[in-house]
């Protein structure tokens, strides 16, 4: 087996005369930590390369009966056997004291005034270790501050030079934006001259740093540490199931922190995650019930908006029930989704769906219960080999990126098959492809591997990969499969949205099959494994159990317009495959019931009863994440204006209806449900396999969602939206294809799918020849059509 | 990564780059960063004395660091210039062998003398006074001075009007 498992030597040591067995080759830290013994730290983090530079931490060593002649950092000393550790001797003590003073020396006296007061390790160590007075009287250092850009506040002058954020960002991060520049009492942590810090996962240094030098800059002075309240929740804005602390203050949340889960998110949490909160408390919030009569909009109490909608519904469905189509975000709650989905079905309709973003549902009969990521995250990082199918992961899920990002570091060979170019953190192989021929592409690496193993490939496979060309990286790819003890095939969101998405999956559990890697999928939202196992889909009951007669998913609800919709949480227009065909069919609607948090312009056009339901903060819920993992939390925020839990609201307009089985008292009550319903769990199994998708001559657009444009609450966080990530949609296309119709960079140009509009071009190299890459999920790509599909384009 | 290395393009020459690829060659081919010193030296000799944010920028691309870490070393290190200075550069030491034997005063007097500070430049750009000098290890012969690289010892007002002004 692998170095992992084996066993791990151990050495006996004694700290402050307790005996105990810690690993050879660990730090003195590492033995004192696990054994709670307070060892004072600032620059040593467990999850950080150690560079013993604040000595915050020395201790007094013996070996061999002889003691070391000067204290020793426990985050650098490594144990040996038979070591004598002192942690708080007068020796040990005297030297920590000895630090804090040198340490306090340039370190302003302006705790009442930082926001870190409170919650600081120095303000804390400082406690224990400092002297009330100092003997310093010469003039302290200061810096000017550094614009780290919207979400982290800085005050340098009261660094103290534990480079834990450098290190961060350097390590984890996978981008060096910040050094330590100067020397002596000059050092400085910068940018130098690069404007801000831009990782995806810079919050975290916020969390590392230990005193107020780098701060959360939207919370900034609006709580103090003390005053908050803190209770457990789940991330709503991808399947990670990302464990969060959401600090609150009288009923508001003031901040989001990680909830340490080393399965899940390590002690990390992306910035999505710990900004996207700021989306509840837009000025967009729908504050009470409203209804439309007479093209006239009218805030209404709540029996009268649910009587409303129950006549109407009532109305529609009881000739003609498949006229109901229902889209739910993939982001609600397994609660929500099960109640809206016996509230469809008790209506005689069986068209719900909350794969919005889907672009191929042929498969869908034959796959498995929900979409599994095929192994525990934690794994992943130990993947020796990973083919990734239309994935770009640091947008759709920051954090598996990071265990990627460090199975590459490990030696890893991870592969990507875009149909794009991305920026990348880490050493990967990019193999770019024009959309349409991805399933191609695939096909050849199925059939080199075929060749390897010497197995024989289904025609329709072998028809597939006799359109392309077999070059060395298909072999390579098969090759490193294959050999690989541990090692994955992914399916991400840009495949999970191509129009011949199943072939992808199909070809993808091929080639996982053939290579005894996992097959796995890396599903759009939070908790689209909820959906799928709570009868959130048209073809299967909540369970899990097929339907007999199947209702329309998703896109064909869209395509076939029906007479009244239920969106749930869902703005059609950025949340859809096809945004300009779902905001059509809402226009064109009878009637629109909204479940929503918001309301805009759009929304006040198309729907009819407007209900106010709470984000993911405001009610208990559950998701269910990649892993299949059921994390259930409880609502943490008290409900903006008069807004309720979706899964109480869906209750009572079931009871209005006069539908069975509406009688829960508790969100816990319809989780119960739900899981008596699902029993055991088994992961996917995807089987069936497709005709590919032909090429036309002409160009032909990929779209994928940029990471803070997903879903309704992290497109109104404000602090999110003014990142750098942040941009609105744009033109991508070659220079050889721009150079061809004449466009250049930064120009207009008109751009026409089934809708038009005008976009700024930008020449990006990094798109295949005869593909543009328009992002989806934005306003001004919202008119166009799906994410998917030729297009032209021509100068504006 | 998007960002191209046009900073190296542009400004390492092929002499230049011939002569960071020597240093490169010395150490093993996975450690091409451990030839950044040299390199940011080569660099300041192009370029009369100093570091551009351009060399900077193009010794990162080059050696394939990230840039923000070439700057932590040009900013770390003395020898590195990273404003315009003058023809010839100027350190005086002044550790405790070199304090002892006067070199307070003898910096008080160069500093009137060419009328500029420590860390300053005379305005005709002849002469660049280095902010601070700790030790040179040539303490037997305090107190002393470094001009463009030569170790002057046991200097006195006389000796260094004779120095400074043989300085073209």
């Amino acid at each position: 087996m692998t170095a992992d498992v084996k066993q791990t030597e151990l050495v006996t040591i004694t700290v402050d005369g307790v005996e105990m067995q810690v690993p050879k080759g660990s730090m003195v830290i590492e033995a004192t930590d696990a054994a709670r013994i307070d060892v004072p730290r600032f620059c040593y983090h467990k999850k950080l390369s150690i560079v013993a530079s604040c000595r915050m931490c020395l201790v007094e060593v013996e070996q061999g009966g002889r003691p070391a002649p000067k204290p020793l950092p426990a985050c650098a000393t490594p144990v040996a056997d038979g070591m004598k550790v002192y942690t708080s001797s007068p020796k040990a003590i005297a030297a920590q004291r000895g630090v804090m003073e040198f340490l306090l020396i340039n370190h302003p006296l302006d705790c009442p005034v930082c926001d870190q007061g409170g919650e600081c390790e120095l303000q804390d160590l400082a406690l224990g270790y400092g002297r009330s007075v100092s003997r310093f009287s010469e003039r302290k250092r200061v810096f000017e501050d550094e614009d780290l850009g919207p979400l982290i506040a800085t005050a340098m002058t009261r660094c103290i030079h534990c480079t834990r954020c450098v290190r961060f960002l350097h390590e984890i991060g996978g981008q060096r934006e910040l050094g330590a520049v100067g020397r002596g009492e000059h050092t400085k942590i910068t940018t130098y001259i690069e404007g801000g810090v831009h990782s995806e996962l810079s919050g975290n240094i916020i969390d590392l740093c230990p005193v107020g030098a780098l701060t959360d800059k939207p919370y900034q002075f609006s709580a103090r540490a003390w005053e908050l309240l803190a209770r457990p929740t789940i991330s709503p804005h991808d399947a990670v199931g990302t464990n969060l602390s959401a600090h609150y203050l009288r009923g508001k949340i003031k901040r989001v922190v990680p909830r340490e889960n080393e399965e899940i998110n390590e002690c990390w949490i992306a910035d999505r995650d710990r900004f996207g909160f700021y989306g509840i408390y837009s000025e967009q919030r729908l504050n009470r019930p409203m209804i439309k009569q007479d093209g006239q909009w009218r805030e209404v109490d709540w029996e009268t908006a649910l009587t409303t909608a129950a006549e109407a519904l009532r109305k529609i469905t009881s000739d003609s029930p498949e006229q109901l189509g229902a889209l739910v975000s993939p982001n609600a709650t397994t609660e929500e989704m099960y109640l809206l989905g016996k509230l469809v079905r008790g209506l005689g309709s069986r068209n719900i769906d909350h794969r919005l973003r889907q672009g191929d549902f042929s498969d869908q009969a034959a796959l498995g219960s929900y979409p599994y990521l095929g192994r525990p995250i934690a794994e992943l990082e130990r993947l020796q080999a990973a083919l990734l199918i239309g994935a770009d992961l640091r947008a759709q899920a920051p954090l598996l990126n990071l265990r990627l990002r460090k199975a590459s570091l490990r030696g890893g060979s991870i592969h990507y098959l875009n149909p794009l170019r991305l920026d990348l953190n880490f050493r990967a192989e990019q193999h770019v492809v024009p959309a349409p021929t991805m399933p191609t592409e695939l096909a050849l690496v199925a059939q080199a591997l075929a060749e390897l193993k010497g197995a024989s490939l289904p025609a329709a496979v072998e028809q597939l990969a006799a359109a392309g060309t077999r070059q060395d990286w298909h072999s390579e790819v098969a090759r490193q499969l294959a050999e690989s003890e541990s090692a994955s095939v992914l399916l991400g969101a840009i495949a999970i949205a191509h129009p011949a998405g199943a072939s992808l999956r199909a070809l993808g559990t091929l080639i996982a099959e053939l290579a005894g890697a996992r097959f796995g999928e890396i599903s759009d939202g939070a908790n689209s494994a909820g959906g799928w196992l709570a009868g959130a889909v048209p073809h299967r009951k909540a369970g899990g159990e097929a339907e007999q007669q199947p209702g329309l998913h998703a896109r064909a609800m869209l395509e076939q317009p029906r007479r009244a919709y239920v969106l749930y949480n869902v703005e059609p227009e950025y949340d859809c495959w096809d945004p300009a065909a779902a905001s059509a069919a809402m226009d064109s609607a009878e009637f629109v019931l909204a479940f929503t948090p918001f309301v805009t312009e759009r929304m006040r056009a198309y729907a009819d009863v407007l209900l106010p339901v709470g984000t993911f903060a405001e009610t208990a819920g559950t998701f269910v994440n990649l892993e299949g993992r059921w994390q259930s939390f409880g609502g943490v925020a008290a409900p903006v204006g008069e807004a309720r839990p979706g899964w109480r609201v869906l209750r009572v307009l079931g009871n209005l209806l006069g539908l069975p089985g509406f009688e829960h008292e508790s969100a816990e009550e319809v989780h119960a449900e739900v899981r008596q319903l699902v029993g055991d769990y088994q992961p996917a199994k995807a089987l069936s396999l497709q005709a590919a998708a032909t090429a036309g001559s002409g160009l032909y657009r990929v779209a994928s969602v940029p990471i803070y444009a997903g879903d309704a609450v992290v497109r109104r966080s404000t602090p999110l939206q003014q990142t750098s990530h942040a941009k609105p949609a744009a033109l991508h296309i070659n220079s050889a294809d721009a150079a061809a119709i004449g466009l250049n960079d930064g120009e207009q140009a008109l751009v026409r799918q089934s809708g038009e509009v005008r976009l700024t071009v930008k020449i990006d190299d990094g798109v295949p020849a005869g593909t543009v890459w328009i992002p989806s999920a934005l306003s001004e790509s919202a008119a166009l059509g799906p994410m998917f599909g030729e297009v032209t384009v021509a100068r504006a | 990564m998007t960002r191209e290395s046009h900073a190296a393009d542009e400004i390492l020459t092929p002499e230049m780059r011939a002569e960071i690829d020597r240093w490169i060659a010395k150490y093993p081919p996975d450690r091409k960063q451990s030839a950044v010193l040299p390199a940011l030296h080569i660099c300041q000799d192009s370029n009369g004395g100093w570091l551009k944010r351009e060399h900077l920028d193009a010794v990162a691309d080059y050696l394939g660091m990230p840039r923000v870490q070439v700057y932590e070393v040009a900013n770390f290190y003395g020898n590195f210039f990273l404003e315009p200075v003058g023809r010839h550069k100027i350190n005086i030491c002044n550790n405790i062998s070199c304090m002892l034997r006067g070199a307070d005063e003898l910096i008080a007097y160069i500093e009137k003398k060419l009328g500029i500070r420590r860390g300053e430049t005379t305005p005709d750009g002849r002469i660049t006074l280095v902010m601070e000098e700790e030790c040179l290890a040539a303490c037997v012969g305090a107190p002393m001075m470094l001009v463009d690289g030569k170790y002057y010892t046991d200097l006195t007002p006389e000796k260094v009007d004779e120095i400074l002004d043989s300085l073209e």
